[in-house]
């Protein structure tokens, strides 16, 4: 086993393990810092990959982002070290029964089908190259969905306004 | 990066996608579901890649795929956690189980 499957290994470890805790944690705080754990595992994985752009957007995205975000919203509505419940006896026991047949079920498609052997890896992934794909209006050109994805993101940000604002009191 | 298998990536993601699966089924509180649906969703940004970077390596699409996914769970996120705080000022827990007002 070479250098790079060993890291390869470490790292979905890391990843699978931590994202188990952070199912598992009874505390929603260490749950969220097993969550951070996780998606920077996950990020390792896009750099083992040689995919440093999405790995660069996974840190400053998710971790950057969605779990401070996720810390802010626990500390605003949850009365920390308190104890989240112990699920039920039954839902636990079948969802941990769901979870394992299919996993099992898409392990075996998946060790069953044959996948083509990877070619030789030309460096294509170049933040030149994404960048101008993305906003090439030509054939195979994103502009569109790159458009699209700023209403999406402008409508969520209004969106996110309008529900979290507090209606003034009608007392006058 | 060619001595693993491809089929190894994959395997990884499922179980990534099923422990995300079993935290939405047993959670009850809406900020770790929401966390359980982050973890869902990284599974499947790590077969987009997985699949670009093995089997078509001149391509790009997986890479967009990526990325699009990535803004969309950003805003998500955003949306969830305002709908979350909202809930949290009218029942005074984020439990799904106390929000059953409209519950027929």
């Amino acid at each position: 086993m070479s250098a790079s499957a060993v890291v390869f290994y470490i790292l979905s470890a890391l990843i699978l393990v931590s994202a188990l805790l952070a199912v598992t944690s009874r505390k929603i705080f260490r749950s969220a810092i097993w969550l951070l754990f996780s998606l920077t595992g996950i990020a390792g994985l896009y750099f083992w990959l040689q995919m440093e752009f999405v790995a660069a957007v996974q840190i400053v995205v998710y971790v950057g982002g969605i779990v401070v975000l996720i810390i802010f919203s626990i500390f605003l509505t949850q009365q920390s070290g308190k104890d989240l419940p112990v699920p039920k006896r039954t839902r636990g026991l079948f969802s941990i029964l769901a979870a394992v047949a299919g996993f099992i079920l898409t392990a075996a498609l998946l060790r069953g089908y044959a996948f083509p052997a990877p070619g030789q890896p030309a460096p294509t992934a170049t933040i030149n190259n994404i960048g101008a794909q993305l906003l090439s209006t030509k054939e195979h050109g994103y502009v569109l969905p790159f458009e699209v994805i700023s209403i999406l993101l402008l409508a969520a940000m209004i969106g996110c306004i309008v529900i979290a604002m507090k209606t003034k009191p009608e007392t006058k | 990066m060619n001595q693993v298998p491809l089929t190894h990536i994959l395997i990884v993601s499922t179980a990534l996608f099923f422990i995300g699966m079993y935290g939405l089924f047993t959670r009850r509180n809406l900020i770790t579901m929401l966390m359980s649906i982050e973890l869902i969703l990284n599974s499947v940004n790590i077969n987009f890649i997985a699949f670009n970077r093995y089997l078509y390596p001149q391509r790009l699409e997986g890479v967009f795929f990526t990325l699009f996914v990535i803004a969309i769970a950003a805003a998500e996120a955003a949306v969830a956690i305002a709908i979350i705080i909202n809930l949290y000022r009218n029942f005074h827990s984020i439990d799904v189980e106390t929000a059953d007002e409209m519950k027929f």
